[in-house]
């Protein structure tokens, strides 16, 4: 068997390495890439990213990636988005009153000012639903984060994660071929590698 | 809920872990991946690695050293001494690091916290504040004035105080500060706790105490009372004292929030 092909998605939003790490760690063939095609031809691909979701849209709309995430998705091929690349999965964030790629529906919003920002450590997830993506992953257990911003989801996922920090906000979904975490599994240890390994499965 | 951190730090000099540590299972125990895959499956929650030579050979042994960490280690990882410039900078971040600790560079420039904050935000870039009792200190009136070039002998002061410095830095962009008593260092006497108190007050990012752990009352105090995000300590880790698990275990049972369950269900669940 061929091994699986995922493309990891290259618009200048921070240090992919890990991400890439991960992702070979679980057994994928990775190519961080911009190109369109390659993007398309994959067999699943991940959207990373940290920084700031205007500028980050900014780029993908500069590399005309938009309509290539979207016709990922429509293809049905498994797309993952991490962190800031979450957040820009939804419709909208009040970072710079941003649009965003609307493949879901829900709001990015800054947390409030009572506790620290940015929400940076282990939290604990709540786990909600189904989906293969979060298997041999236990209810309460903890991720790495680190955000300013936190998703407020507004449709409902097949699989959800919640976490509380001041709020309580969607800290990871799934939903047919579609899949994200705010949190960073490749810094989360074995049970971020164990997302990566689903990831990977889910797509071979 | 969000936990305590608790974090090993390890000094390198020349690609290894600084000679004359000793910790169970590995009498060689100075190469640097292996003492963070030893501390990754203890339970730490991050790893901070300081270039002690902080010479320009120094920073290349060290992105090589990051780069190997990064494709085993999969927590986060940080990175100071002797880094001086956004390019600098970016060579740990690209090696795999995710945060880059400055001292003596940020107090000689202070310009450069803005611009690795505005280049890669400011998750990535983590004061280390190595503060000393001022010579007046007292408990009613406590100042700490800040000291740069530690790397040698204790270092030079910097003619700042050490909290007006520390807010300013979060002005500039810092993400996280790792503060570090000079007076504390290497006593195993305990945490300043003053000084960690003095910068709750203050202070709007994370803070994580550094230097004086020895015992886990210690750990818990500075977590508690301090008011700290987050504990570093290197002695009572490399000389074997506590192993990781073990004080996180205390720091549990005393009603912290702790990452307890590091594996998929096999492991202690709480």
């Amino acid at each position: 068997m061929n091994s699986t092909k995922i493309a990891v998605i290259d618009y200048g939003a921070g240090n992919l390495r890990s991400v890439a790490k991960a992702l070979e760690w679980a057994g994928a063939d990775v190519l961080i890439t911009r190109d369109p095609l390659e993007i398309v031809q994959s067999d699943g691909v991940v959207l990373p990213g940290q920084g700031a979701c205007d500028m980050a849209m900014q780029s993908l709309k500069d590399l005309k990636l938009i309509h290539v995430i979207k016709d990922v998705v429509d293809r049905n091929i498994p797309f993952l988005g991490v962190c800031l690349g979450l957040q820009l999965l939804f419709d909208w964030t009040e970072e710079g009153n941003t649009n965003c790629l609307g493949l879901f529906p829900g709001k990015v919003r800054k947390f409030p000012a009572h506790d620290k920002i940015p929400h940076m450590g282990w939290n604990t997830i709540y786990k909600q639903g189904s989906h293969s993506f979060f298997d041999g992953i236990v209810d309460q257990s903890y991720f790495y984060f680190v955000h300013s911003y936190y998703v407020d989801l507004e449709g409902k996922p097949d699989a959800g994660c919640y976490t509380n920090y001041g709020v309580e906000f969607c800290s990871a979904f799934a939903f047919k071929n579609i899949m994200g975490t705010q949190f960073h599994p490749e810094k989360s240890g074995v049970l971020g590698l164990q997302l990566y390994n689903n990831f990977v499965n889910f797509v071979s | 809920m969000l936990t305590k951190r608790i974090i090993p730090c390890l000094d390198v000099k020349g690609g290894r872990v600084v000679k004359g540590i000793q910790f169970r299972d590995h009498r060689d125990a100075g190469d640097p991946v292996e003492m963070a895959s030893f501390y990754d499956r203890e339970g730490a929650d991050e790893l901070v690695f300081y270039d002690i030579t902080a010479s320009s050979d120094g920073r290349e042994i060290m992105r090589d050293v990051v780069s190997r960490v990064a494709e085993q280690v999969f927590i986060p990882l940080t990175v100071g001494g002797g880094i001086r410039s956004v390019s600098d900078m970016r060579l740990m971040l690209n090696a795999g690091a995710d945060k880059i600790s400055i001292n003596t560079a940020a107090v000689e420039n202070p310009e450069l916290i803005k611009a690795g904050a505005d280049h890669f935000g400011s998750q990535c870039i983590v004061l280390g504040l190595d503060a000393i009792r001022s010579k007046n200190f007292s408990t009613h009136d406590p100042h700490w004035t800040v000291r740069i070039r530690t790397g040698n002998a204790g270092g030079i002061e910097a003619g700042l105080d050490a909290i007006e410095w520390a807010v300013e830095a979060v002005k500039l962009g810092v993400g996280e500060i790792v503060v570090n008593s000079i007076d504390a260092d290497g006593t195993t006497e305990g945490y300043d706790i003053d000084l960690l108190k003095a910068l709750a007050q203050v202070i709007t990012v994370p803070v994580v105490a550094s230097g004086g752990a020895g015992i886990k009352d210690h750990i818990l105090e500075a977590l508690t009372n301090g008011k700290a995000d987050a504990a570093l300590a290197a002695t009572i880790f490399h000389y074997g004292t506590y192993s990781i698990e073990e004080v996180k275990e205390y720091l549990f049972e005393n009603g912290l929030p702790i990452r307890m369950n590091l594996d998929n269900g096999n492991g202690k669940i709480r």
